[in-house]
């Protein structure tokens, strides 16, 4: 038996079931928050603090009729619920989540994907997922999904740049493309957010772009298009969207604290063994769950933005910003400062 | 390091191999952009064109152990990214003007 | 192992590259173009280079086909295309071409490589990132110093041609500018519309636009 191959199916059933997990706590979440920010109580009959709601809902979406509409493309409309949810469970795999584990005089990395491209693979699978959208956009045959879709195209081709750039602003110091470095690297140097605000700050706002989030959920948007890209789609596969969003927020913030807050690690405190890897699974994902607290908070708080003014941010503001930023750090780096 | 430990294990594909897909891929995008009459059905057969040759060229870097091929490919890669942005604006172009994109009747110069 | 990857993703690549030339449908097209890119990239790892097969990712299947789709779906030519006007004949014609181009393809390719089948072992070099970045930018720093001008002129030259010309600009412009005119008018009349719809049906009827220069349209009757 190859040891290697039982830690990876290990690491695999811990990650995805921490992940798939999330998306019923996380509707939990938004629904009470967003009451809480309200002032209304938000769901409160199902089991303590309506925690059980997120579980009956779950079982609503089983057992609901699935409808397909008549007049859609059948295999991509079937098609892009799944191709939306890949991409983001894929990514997570290259986040490291814990110390080096030495078991048995067996070397165990605590990262499913220890690839030496690391955060160029995580961009480049996380970018697959527009597909989704826009096949469900296309597929639906119906105008409010179409635009949905094409809006999400134009959406995330421009914002990717302004991530892609920040993401690699953090890793120009460590010099590696391997998440794990960096988060050697902060061990040293402490974490990142400080020298790299202004690249947080791109990271940030780019990432709730990319997840078509409140106020950037352009190919959604509620008010104008019906609900966009996923009008004509109902029970399991509505679900698997809403699923795919989760997920990949849940991705991109544990990338955000992977690059910016240190990973798994906490500042002074030293953790090893395999309790250790423990503990660091549960500092990312306190890390994490801060992330999507603010993507929460944010989403109650602000008004979506029109299409013009998300174009002009992300290519007028966003675009030279990380641009410059590139620059300054790349100069920093040079001269030995970082 | 496990990607190089996973292909250092066992050689057992022959290069060769690699230029045979290469070549089927090339044909198959030849046949492609020759019978296709919606233009971007044509660019994305050259697409597969580009990506055979970038296949061959990295297949080769493999076989002479230089990283030159590499080098290669990834400046493909940028030329083709520029040759999609400029084509797909030529295509906008031409069909607010003409309502088609289909080659066949885009043929003012012919008249 | 290495040879099932191989034999599964080249097959992968051969059948979405036949779906990719043979579908009605461009957006298909280039779903099916997204799959081969993948198999392709997968195939790269396997050769030794990961860092190409990442980039093929990111850049191919995550951006410029992402332009494709955008583009499809922006001029909604998204539907089957009619049948080849030369028939079979046409397609027995380039069928024979490709396969003339693929055995001269193979034979220029295999040519160099049949004396030495079996390649040396990847080294840890090869597949190194900082080993490409250093050609990259030591070896290779004029090209790559002129890919990265090509690219700027690319993006100048995109804006440029898919721009909408300016309302002064159809004032002052000559035919030229007419369907521009129909497409880009503030608020398009009915009649402007219905001769919009007159040219996608491939009318060719010659129409002049309301306001335009008044000559006969010179796009879609440019020539009875």
């Amino acid at each position: 038996m190859n040891l290697d191959l039982v830690g990876t199916a290990l690491k695999l059933a811990v990650i995805l079931g921490i992940l798939l997990n999330v998306v019923p706590v996380m509707v939990w979440v938004e629904r009470r928050g967003s009451a809480l920010m309200q002032d209304r109580p938000g769901p409160n009959r199902l089991g303590p603090l309506g925690l059980f709601q997120a579980l009956a809902d779950a079982l609503k979406f089983m057992f609901k009729e699935d409808v397909t509409p008549a007049a859609v493309d059948r295999p991509l409309y079937l098609m892009a619920p799944v191709i939306g949810l890949l991409p983001a469970l894929t990514t997570f795999a290259v986040v490291p989540f814990g110390p080096d584990v030495t078991l048995r005089g067996h070397l165990y990395t605590m990262v499913i994907a220890p690839a030496q491209t690391g955060v160029l693979l995580f961009l480049a699978i996380a970018s697959l997922g527009v597909y989704s959208l826009v096949m469900a956009g296309y597929a639906s045959n119906n105008k409010y999904s179409l635009l949905g879709s094409i809006r999400a195209s134009s959406q995330l081709i421009s914002y990717e740049l302004a991530l892609t750039l920040s993401v690699l602003t953090a890793i120009l110091p460590v010099s590696s493309f391997r998440l794990s470095d960096v988060v050697d690297y902060q061990v040293r140097h402490g974490w990142n957010v400080l020298p790299q605000a202004i690249g947080f700050l791109v990271f940030l706002v780019a990432a709730f772009a990319e997840t078509n989030r409140l106020p950037f959920d352009l190919p959604e948007a509620e008010s104008e298009l019906v609900a966009g890209f996923h009008t004509e789609y109902s029970a399991m596969r509505f679900a698997t969207f809403f699923m795919a969003e989760y997920i990949s927020m849940t991705s991109l913030s544990a990338l955000g604290a992977t690059l910016y807050f240190g990973g798994w690690t906490l500042p002074w405190v030293h953790f090893s063994g395999l309790a250790g890897a423990a503990v660091g699974l549960a500092v990312l994902f306190g890390k994490v769950s801060c992330f999507l607290a603010f993507f929460v908070w944010v989403r109650w708080t602000f008004p979506r933005f029109r299409y013009d003014q998300l174009m002009r941010l992300g290519w007028k503001v966003l675009l030279p910003l990380a641009i410059l930023n590139l620059i300054v750090v790349a100069a920093l780096t040079l001269g030995g400062v970082l | 390091m496990s990607t190089i430990h996973l292909v250092n294990e066992s050689t057992a594909v022959p290069v060769s191999w690699y230029l045979l897909l290469a070549a089927a891929l090339f044909g198959i995008g030849t046949i492609g952009a020759l019978t296709r009459r919606n233009g971007i059905s044509i660019f994305l057969s050259i697409e597969v064109m580009l990506n055979a040759a970038n296949l061959a060229l990295i297949a080769y870097a493999r076989q002479l152990d230089q990283r030159t091929g590499q080098i290669l490919v990834f400046f493909v890669l940028a030329v083709a990214a520029a040759e999609a942005a400029v084509g797909l604006a030529l295509f906008i172009a031409v069909y607010r003007q003409r309502r088609t994109i289909d080659i066949n009747r885009i043929n003012l110069m012919r008249h | 192992m290495e040879m099932a990857v191989f034999a599964l993703f080249a097959l992968l690549a051969l059948g979405s590259s036949l779906v990719v030339i043979a579908h009605k449908s461009p957006i298909y097209s280039t779903l099916s173009l997204v799959m081969t890119l993948f198999s392709v990239a997968v195939l790269f790892v396997l050769l030794g280079a990961p860092f190409i097969a990442t980039l093929q990712l990111l850049i191919y299947a995550g951006a410029i086909l992402v332009l494709f789709l955008f583009v499809i779906m922006l001029l909604n030519v998204g539907g089957r295309e009619e049948g080849l006007p030369g028939g079979h004949r046409l397609q027995l014609i380039t069928s024979v071409l490709g396969a003339l181009v693929f055995t001269a393809m193979l034979w220029m390719l295999l040519r160099p490589a049949l004396g030495q089948l079996a390649p040396a072992p990847l080294t840890e070099e090869m597949v190194s990132l900082s080993g490409l970045a250093q050609d990259l930018f030591a070896d290779y720093l004029l090209p790559f110093e002129i890919v990265g001008l090509l690219l700027l002129v690319a993006v100048i030259g995109a804006t440029v041609i898919a721009r909408r010309p300016t309302p002064e600009e159809l004032s002052g412009g000559g035919g030229m500018a007419e369907a521009g005119a129909a497409a880009a008018g503030p608020a398009p009349t009915y009649a402007a519309w219905a001769q919009e719809a007159d040219r996608a049906a491939g009318g060719a009827r010659p129409a002049s636009v309301p306001g335009g220069s008044g000559r006969p349209g010179g796009a879609a009757g440019g020539k009875p």
